[in-house]
């Protein structure tokens, strides 16, 4: 989930979607009202969220976010160290039963929750923060994930612990659920009006970032290739799609697309690793960058404190470790440890985040696509003398493009048709995360989810068309705010995850544990 | 002691010409059971959306009930009325890897299968679940044609 992204549509074509041409330059001046208004409304709830602390330009609630990672990693004696390998054992299927073959498994959990975070944030958000942050912002970015590998394994295990089951075996599960019925469970008050709150944000943090920003930036890869059209137009075929995959039930969509994503993200990794392969002999130097630049800021804005802060938040914005979206993703997975789940779900912030952003970074490290000034070694800033000087002047999404690009001059086609499909893929995952919190406020029910996710389509068709950037930077507030309640609530519920923590550790060492034969 | 002998279904007329087979097979033996199986292929590397994930249990269930009411009690009870000591078993799995664990777990001594029908590229690809069988079961099997 990304800002500082330039909406280069005019509102012109919002107002194409509902009105004749001849109207359009009413609706233009009433488009750009209805926008002043809702920025006025939603300003001070955005401008809360996104506060810097004072004196600094370091957001609060990335702090909030980083703060709570090291908790638990603290907490829990760096779980995601000791229990890296056993994740992975968790992941191959060593330890599942035969006898639950056909339920979802760790590995299809972990891969559903992944395409819901792997996505712009990797392609773009990480541009963003090295382009301004510099080659240092990758090492606080990678110590960002490490830590935040703690937080998704404390929230997943929630997931899984206090989800809901059906008689007709459905589940539904995530932080709304671990709220109210983990807060009861221990006797604390509140857990009902933080899971309202939770489901509150999650709904529009669902149409917002989840939705109307993806569909926005997927019609912007388009209309690079095809040159300029109005947004609606990617807007409606977007919409009919989702509205197919998500209401008409239609598989073989979601399907091809479940699989085209990770075969994508397997190509972009591989990619990566041929262009830092192909200069080999600049890995050293560029890692020397990294480290330089993550304490003494080689001349980037805000020098060291600027790396950090760019690196912190772009983490936080791509592997969503503390948000609770991963929670309800990952609930559905049929086990009897809860615990098991948060394992598997600590490797999420690791591909995530220390592989995928880091590959990002160091190609468009390696590629020297920031300029350097040859008298001082440091970065040159451009113009503006907010971000450092590239090669074409790009940053964002093209930035990334340029620099894999420069090794392999087609790729920015598939870059384009990789942001579209990681798009969909989102799309797809934060339409089911929001009707889990829509279903937890309103109850399930077919006329209930349909009305749902037929706003859900609808805000499809505006995202791609408007440039509403009040609104997107609301819907990007409401994620962090589902953070604000999520770790709030988390605090209170991690001994529940030490208990689990303890007993399954126990249980383990005694052999009780132990690996199936297949 | 008992011999038991295992009968891999797919739900076409080959699984038939299985049964068939595995029923002279027991008359001649004597003492023996016929055990029914039926693999609804799964793979756990499959990639799902939230939705199928959190319905998965519900459709297993469903599939599980599906194979057992369509195709595997009307074999078993078949076999019963014909005198033959039989019972049944549905699980999801890869078809020749869940046969063979199917029957080392029953101490079965062999298995009977019918000859899988073509599958098109991914046959080419990868063999058919019977040419997969026959290379890595650990007891021998009959493929009827």
């Amino acid at each position: 989930m990304m800002m500082n992204i330039q909406y280069k549509l005019g509102l012109a074509a919002l107002a194409a979607l509902f009105t004749t041409p001849a109207a359009a330059q009413d609706a233009v001046g009433l488009d750009d009202k209805i926008n002043q208004a809702f920025a006025d409304f939603t300003g001070p709830f955005v401008s809360f969220i996104f506060a810097p602390f004072p004196g600094t330009g370091f957001p609060w609630i990335v702090g909030w976010l980083v703060v709570a990672a090291t908790v638990f990693t603290l907490y829990f004696a760096f779980v995601q160290l000791r229990f890296f390998s056993h994740a992975i054992s968790l992941v191959k299927g060593d330890y599942s039963d035969p006898n639950d073959a056909g339920e979802v498994s760790h590995f299809q959990a972990l891969a559903t929750a992944l395409s819901g975070t792997v996505g712009l944030g990797n392609i773009a958000g990480v541009a963003v923060a090295v382009g301004i942050g510099g080659p240092g912002a990758t090492f606080w970015m990678i110590v960002a994930g490490l830590l935040g590998m703690a937080s998704k394994f404390t929230e997943c295990t929630l997931g899984v612990k206090y989800r809901n089951e059906y008689d007709d075996g459905t589940v539904s599960g995530g932080p709304m659920y671990y709220m109210s019925k983990g807060f009861d469970e221990l006797g604390l008050p509140g857990g009902k009006i933080l899971a309202v709150l939770f489901s509150i944000f999650c709904i529009l943090g669902a149409l917002g970032g989840g939705n109307m920003f993806q569909a926005n930036q997927a019609h912007q890869q388009i209309a690079g290739i095809t040159g300029d059209y109005p947004g609606w137009i990617t807007g409606l075929v977007f919409a009919v799609i989702v509205f197919a995959v998500i209401v008409g039930g239609l598989k073989s969509i979601a399907r091809v697309t479940e699989k085209v994503v990770p075969f994508m993200g397997v190509m972009y990794v591989a990619a990566a690793l041929v262009i830092i392969l192909m200069n080999a002999d600049q890995i050293g130097w560029a890692f020397g960058q990294i480290f330089a630049g993550a304490f003494t800021g080689l001349g980037v804005a805000g020098g060291m404190v600027g790396a950090l802060i760019q690196g912190f938040r772009r983490a936080a914005f791509s592997n969503e470790a503390g948000v609770g979206s991963a929670a309800i993703a990952h609930s559905a997975v049929r086990t009897k440890e809860p615990i098991t789940e948060g394992f598997v779900s600590l490797l999420e912030p690791f591909i995530d985040t220390v592989v995928i952003c880091t590959m990002t970074a160091l190609v468009i490290i390696i590629t020297q696509q920031l300029i350097v000034d040859p008298e001082t070694g440091k970065y040159m800033l451009n113009e503006a003398g907010n971000a450092i000087a590239t090669v074409d002047g790009n940053s964002g999404v093209s930035l990334t493009s340029a620099a894999f690009g420069s090794a392999f001059s087609w790729f920015p086609y598939v870059l384009a048709i990789a942001v579209i499909l990681f798009a969909f893929s989102t799309m797809i995952s934060w339409s089911y995360y929001g009707l889990k919190a829509w279903t937890y406020l309103f109850g399930e029910g077919h006329t209930k989810e349909l009305v749902f996710k037929v706003i859900f389509c609808i805000f499809v068709v505006i995202g791609a068309a408007a440039n509403l950037g009040p609104v997107i930077d609301f819907s990007d507030a409401a994620i962090f705010a589902m953070a604000v309640v999520n770790v709030f609530a988390l605090y209170f519920l991690m001994k529940v995850v030490r208990q689990e923590l303890a007993s399954y550790s126990e249980r383990l060492k005694s052999g009780e544990i132990r690996k199936f034969e297949h | 002691m008992t011999t038991k002998i295992v009968i891999g279904l797919d739900g076409t007329e080959t699984g038939e010409r299985a049964i068939a087979f595995a029923k002279d097979l027991a008359k001649l033996i004597g003492t023996c059971e016929l055990v029914v199986a039926y693999v609804i292929e799964w793979s756990p590397y499959t990639f799902q959306t939230p939705e199928e994930n959190a319905q998965r249990h519900k459709r297993r269930e469903e599939e599980v009930e599906l194979a057992t009411s369509r195709i595997v009690t009307p074999a078993v009870d078949a076999l019963k009325s014909a005198g033959f000591d039989a019972q049944g078993i549905v699980r999801h799995g890869d078809v020749a890897e869940t046969l063979n664990a199917i029957t080392v777990e029953q101490g079965g001594s062999q298995i009977v299968v019918g000859r899988s029908s073509a599958d098109g590229i991914k046959k080419r690809l990868f063999g058919s679940s019977t040419q997969n069988l026959v290379m890595h079961a650990d007891v021998p099997v009959t493929v009827v044609n």
